[in-house]
């Protein structure tokens, strides 16, 4: 270490440690992560505030009330539109994908996460990932092509059997683009949604929970239902209130598949029904002003609804986070 | 700066500036001088310690003597590390810590309005209780790390070369890894990786250095090369330690300072300081003895 | 009461009984064969039709069987355990054989219009009806909008990200921007569509583009990607921070060069897994350009195509040949998507931290 000595004229130099208390890069640098994460915000509010914005011309303009009115005819003279038969048809496919997507969501998340043998596992878990991000579009392709002919057996099973049920009764006689057919769609895309998230909670659940139930002579099942459900119930909520949001806005699919009819129809497996999104996409071209304006109307309560329902998923999650927080 | 206006030569521009000073030396400087540490000394004023409202540490008065080992010890909680972290400014990392009174370098307040906390550390280097060797640099890299990132200033690699070997030689490493310099910091022993963070500490040139717990995570071959290494140290730097050990502070250190709680929730005090073989057969308070004879803590 | 004498112990001691009585290691094999079997037979005597008919009634009889098995041998906690585990298998393999149609199928009907000069021809003078064309156009136009939406949110995510992991810990502005963080990432991707109509191209005046486009998908990624980076910049140690700082190093530097280094193999990945999501977008684009059937290389002026909206003018058009290429078209979209997924895990194991 004696290599380390250094002449000793150097000891009178004082400390160099004057200069300004915030460093220019610093305060540069801070101020462009603080924008950024503004811009975010301010983006969040333009949204709101465009939409609103480009929706009163055609709002004052309307001849009927908006909210009941079935038809949709902007660009009339007088304009006469209406979302009821629009949020009929968007939350009808919604609740239906719902039944059948959270069941099973939760089935094969379950599957994966205690009964699959791990390294199956990982691979599903995986492929599941990759589903949950094939495009919609695909989706919908798939569903008009390949899954309405082959879904015609069932529905029709459906009707002679269920019949007297009004809403698996069809009194067409005509099986396609129904309501039910882009629901089993839907069902389909949120899926993968609805199972990752699922997955995820469960194998949150701390491994002591699960083998304490175990050593109390619990079956397998028995173990799920005590300590695997109490403990994710908010994290399946959350993950179901997500998929619902990502059902309510899906747009390409089920324009893709709906034949777009502008009337409440309680029989699920007739062909008609249109959502919100679909309406969209399917009139945008073919829109006037006031058109266009009466679209972003119904978008902007397009938009409200998956507000609603996405912060009612945080809020869950968050009111989780504390409640975990406070036993750890 | 002080008033003399006189820039303080840091070896890495030293090539330059050093050469006009001192001519044919230079070329001998490069390999054989190195540190070029002023060893400074420091002294606390009155310091009391804040996390947000909660007051940590209460009226330090400690002058830390230059080319001299000052070991902290106390029972846990007690503020030792605390005071360490107020020597470079890094308790103010924490959102919400502050500190009042003054904290001298040389006569200097670092906590004056008109101070660069991070010319502060560059001055004043840490050694941390666990090693931490950045993950995505090679064992050279991490060592000019400090270096290299300062004022993105373009070093040739003549000049890194002569730091890394300087600096690895400092902190003996360099016989351990002088053959894997590329390979990643990460994949060294737990004792190697806390070598490599004194190697990075000391590439800086600081002239105090902060040693928090240094070996405390380290096995016991591992722990007395560190020791020796303080010893080595202490004759280029000003060096403060802190411990658990009171065997360790015992072999290291000329100075110790015993830290004290007063109760829970109360905050913590220096409670006496002096030479280290006073403190240890000879403590003026009577808590300082219970503590080094194990009746606590 | 004498103190020695005990209670004579009962004649016969039972021992613990760990045995119990358990259904055979392959009772749903041979449930499962039986049904099978028994669904056969009332295919043939009675009007159960069809595969799917006798399929139903097997897996029905199936769960029947064993769960009356197991509850006369087991007792109902077993039995109640076995049809779980059923349903349990069950769901995953509907849930498995759905995804897996939609893979296959695509792959299958994909197949028959690829060929090498789909992805060189464009739609230019191929009416509906005839077979050829390509999706050149399309290619290039999805890669200019995703990557000018990358190049616009992966920076403003990234910072945002900085922002709430290295600055604004505990503030409110913070919290605000993390919770309409966590909002934007399921708006619907119409809304973005309609939000970059009514703001780019009613209110400042722009026409539809490529460019239009570029800033919906840019209000889509940029959700993802904060998340993703924050995530990761959250599990880097504060040790390196520390570290860093106490080696005097400013803490925009520390950040720059220690941190997000550090995190770059999963911002990386996060930043791919968006553009994965994005690059599939076809609702906001319908909105926000006019589908071309032309190659355009310039993203803000004039129609762009793009490969979704491409597979949705194909479907649109509803001949043979178009829907052919609407196919092959989902099935280069899902190559794409499932590219930018392996090359998201390799990345991820590529920068894992090295250890030896």
């Amino acid at each position: 270490m004696a290599t380390l000595t250094r002449p000793p004229e150097d000891d009178a130099a004082p400390a160099e440690i004057e200069g300004s208390a915030v460093r220019r890069g610093d305060r540069v640098f801070r101020g462009l992560a603080l924008y950024a994460g503004i811009g975010v915000l301010v983006v969040m509010g333009a949204i709101a505030v465009f939409l609103v914005w480009r929706s009163i011309p055609s709002l004052t303009s309307n001849s009927v009330n908006f909210f009941t009115y079935q038809e949709w005819f902007p660009d009339d003279n007088p304009p006469t539109f209406g979302i009821a038969a629009l949020a009929f048809g968007t939350f009808m496919t919604a609740i239906i994908a719902m039944i059948i997507a959270v069941p099973i969501g939760i089935g094969a998340a379950l599957f994966i996460a205690y009964y699959a043998p791990r390294r199956l596992a990982a691979t599903m878990a995986f492929i599941m990932d990759v589903l949950a991000a094939v495009p919609s579009i695909i989706f919908g392709l798939w569903g008009l092509q390949f899954l309405m002919p082959n879904m015609f057996g069932l529905t029709e099973w459906m009707n002679d059997y269920l019949g007297f049920i009004p809403i698996f009764e069809n009194t067409q006689g005509i099986y396609t683009k129904s309501i039910f057919i882009a629901s089993v769609v839907l069902a389909i895309m949120i899926l993968p949604t609805m199972s990752a998230i699922t997955r995820e909670v469960f194998t949150q659940v701390p491994q002591a929970h699960r083998e304490a139930a175990l050593a109390l002579g619990a079956t397998r099942w028995e173990m799920i239902r005590v300590a695997v459900f109490p403990f994710s119930r908010p994290g399946m909520i959350s993950g179901a209130m997500l998929a619902l949001g990502r059902a309510l806005g899906e747009t390409i699919a089920v324009a893709l598949i709906l034949s777009a009819l502008f009337t409440i129809n309680w029989h699920i497996t007739e062909p008609g029904g249109n959502t919100f999104a679909a309406n969209i996409a399917l009139k945008w071209n073919e829109s006037g002003p006031n058109g266009l304006s009466a679209l972003v109307a119904s978008g902007l309560v397009l938009f409200v609804i998956t507000m609603v329902v996405n912060m009612t998923a945080r809020w869950i999650i968050a009111r989780r986070a504390e409640f975990s927080g406070a036993n750890s | 700066m002080g008033s003399e206006g006189q820039a303080p030569v840091k070896l890495s521009v030293q090539s330059a500036v050093g050469a006009a000073a001192e001519g044919k030396v230079e070329a001998q400087r490069v390999h054989e001088v190195s540190a070029p540490s002023r060893a400074k000394r420091m002294d606390l004023n009155g310091v009391n310690i804040y996390y947000g409202k909660f007051l940590a540490v209460e009226g330090v008065n400690l002058p830390i003597e230059p080319r001299a080992v000052t070991a902290f010890i106390g029972p846990s909680g007690c503020g030792k590390s605390t005071v360490l972290r107020t020597l470079n400014r890094m308790h103010e990392v924490i959102p919400g810590a502050y500190v009042t009174g003054e904290v001298l370098l040389d006569g200097q307040d670092i906590y004056a309005s008109n101070v660069d906390p991070v010319n502060v550390r560059r001055t004043v280097g840490m050694v941390f209780q666990r090693p931490n060797p950045f993950p995505t640099m090679s064992i050279y890299d991490n060592v000019i790390a400090g270096l290299k990132l300062e004022k993105g200033r373009r070093i040739r690699k003549s000049e890194t070369d002569v730091v890394v070997e300087r600096s690895l030689r400092g902190a003996n490493l360099w016989n351990e890894v002088k053959d894997r310099l590329k390979a990643p910091g990460a994949g060294l022993s737990g004792g190697q990786q806390q070598r490599l963070c004194i190697a990075r500490a000391i590439a800086v040139e600081p002239e105090v250095l902060l040693m928090d717990e240094p070996a405390s995570a380290l096995d016991p071959i591992s722990t007395l090369a560190i020791e020796d290494l303080v010893h080595e140290l202490k004759t280029e730097f000003t060096i403060v330690i802190v411990t658990h050990n009171m065997q360790q502070a015992a072999r290291v250190s000329d100075t110790t300072a015993f830290y004290n709680l007063a109760g829970i929730g109360q905050p913590g005090k220096l409670i006496e300081y002096g030479p280290t073989q006073e403190i240890f057969s000879s403590p003026r308070e009577k808590q300082t003895e219970d503590y080094i004879s194990g009746r606590f803590g | 009461m004498s103190v020695t004498t005990r209670p004579t112990p009962p004649a016969e001691v039972r021992g613990v009984e760990l045995t119990g009585k358990t259904l055979p290691r392959l009772a749903p094999l041979y449930s499962g064969l039986i049904a099978v079997a028994a669904a056969l037979l009332l295919n043939v005597l009675t009007s159960v039709q069809g595969v799917a008919g006798t399929a139903v009634v097997a897996a029905l009889l199936f769960v029947a069987i064993q769960s009356g098995w197991s509850f006369a041998v087991e007792g109902k906690r077993h039995a109640v355990d076995r049809l779980a585990t059923t349903l349990i298998y069950a769901t995953f393999v509907a849930a498995f054989a759905a995804l897996v149609a939609i893979l296959t199928v695509t792959v299958a009907k994909g197949v028959a219009a690829l060929s090498p000069d789909f992805f060189t021809e464009t739609m230019r003078n191929v009416s509906p009806r005839r077979e050829g064309g390509g999706i050149a156009h399309a290619l290039v136009g999805t890669l200019e909008q995703v990557l000018i939406a990358a190049a616009i949110s992966v920076p403003v995510g990234i910072m945002t990200a900085v922002y709430l992991v290295e600055y604004g810990a505990g503030k409110r502005l913070s919290k605000s921007i993390s919770f309409f963080v966590d909002v934007m990432t399921g708006i619907p991707s119409i809304i973005a569509g309609l939000f970059i109509y009514t703001f780019w191209v009613l209110t400042l005046g722009f026409e539809r583009s490529g460019f239009a486009a570029s800033l919906a998908l840019t209000i889509l990624m940029i959700p993802t990607v904060v998340r993703a980076t924050e995530e990761m910049l959250r599990i880097v140690p504060n040790d390196l921070r520390e570290a860093s700082l106490a080696l005097g190093i400013p803490k925009w530097k520390t950040i720059l060069k220690i941190v997000i280094p550090t995190a770059l193999g999963g911002i990386i990945t996060g930043v791919m897994l968006a553009v994965a999501r994005v690059a599939g977008e076809t609702a906001p684009l319908l909105l926000t350009t006019f589908l071309s059937q032309n190659m355009n290389w310039n993203p803000f002026a004039g129609p762009q195509a793009s490969l979704p909206t491409f597979v949705w003018d194909q479907i649109a058009s509803g001949t043979n040949a178009s829907l052919d290429r609407a196919w092959a078209g989902a099935l280069v979209l899902i190559l794409l998507v499932m590219i930018l997924y392996l090359g998201a895990r390799i990345v991820a194991r590529f920068f894992a931290p090295k250890t030896s």
